[in-house]
């Protein structure tokens, strides 16, 4: 197999890091940071709930700006799809994070390690029609996409 | 107040996703592409991430309560049903078509630019209606 692009010490630095601030916030208040749950907790504001949950939003946006400033190289961002494209994929990723109670940091770096069976099918399930829909994009309808 | 604290572990997750290549659409995609030019990188976040996580949470298990007060959650329990297999097929699709999931497009919009908004925008609509429709997950 050809892989491309592969660039493993970053990616494990990167990913030590993002565990490393779910495992604060589970330290700090006992939440699971799933960036989903997170973020669609605020909103359906309860009292006393909220004010953490937008900072560490804050914080998310601040810490990527800091690092796009200080590291252009950081900051690519390829767009894979037009608006149309972004549009329904977002409100599919919506949608679909919170009937499935999770995406990939609340059920994939957190759940799995939590031991949870939930967890663990849930992140089999979207990794598999992510695989699904790229090969269709891609190799069956899109050719060049 | 506390809640401000929690600026510093969403910068270091942001900083993390920066760090990993994870918010550029194009490197999730080049994973997810398993029969074009596969690039592996996203499964070596995942694992550091999970790994850290286990071990950092790990150290945690003589405390009764967290730090700055609530509580700690009890262990996972539950099995799979309809709804989260459901759920997590459309978060897949749109994940493969766009490269993006909830946390690098939020540190995304850093960048302050139309798609991204649009994107994020999209997705807390289908968050509010996932919520009005079905009510809150568990």
């Amino acid at each position: 197999m050809e892989l491309h692009n592969f660039t493993p010490v970053p990616a494990l630095v990167g990913g030590l890091m993002i565990g490393t601030a779910a495992a604060l916030v589970y330290a700090m208040n006992g939440r699971i940071a799933g960036i989903s749950g997170i973020a669609a907790r605020l909103l359906r504001s309860v009292p006393g709930d909220t004010a953490w949950r937008a900072m560490f939003l804050v914080g998310m946006v601040g810490g990527g700006a800091l690092l796009f400033h200080l590291r252009p190289a950081l900051a690519v961002h390829e767009m894979q799809t037009g608006w149309w494209g972004l549009v329904g994929a977002g409100l599919l990723v919506g949608l679909g994070t919170r009937l499935g109670g999770g995406c990939t940091s609340g059920h994939g770096v957190c759940g799995i390690p939590r031991g949870s069976t939930r967890s663990f099918v849930a992140t089999l399930t979207f990794m598999a029609f992510g695989f699904a829909t790229v090969f269709v994009l891609r190799h069956l309808i899109g050719g060049e996409v | 107040m506390r809640a401000t604290l929690f600026v510093l572990p969403g910068a270091l997750f942001g900083a993390g996703l920066a760090v990993s290549g994870m918010v550029d659409p194009a490197k999730v995609v080049g994973f997810l592409d398993l029969a074009g030019a596969w690039d592996p990188s996203l499964a070596f976040v995942m694992v550091g991430a999970m790994a850290s996580f286990w071990f950092l949470t790990r150290l945690l298990r003589g405390r009764t309560a967290p730090f700055l007060g609530g509580s700690f959650p009890p262990p996972p329990s539950g099995s799979p049903d309809r709804r989260l297999l459901l759920g997590s097929a459309l978060f897949g699709i749109g994940w493969g078509r766009a490269g993006l999931c909830p946390g690098p497009a939020i540190t995304n919009l850093a960048h302050l630019e139309l798609p991204i908004l649009a994107f994020v925008g999209a997705m807390l609509a289908g968050m509010f209606a996932a919520q009005r429709l079905f009510g809150a997950d568990r």
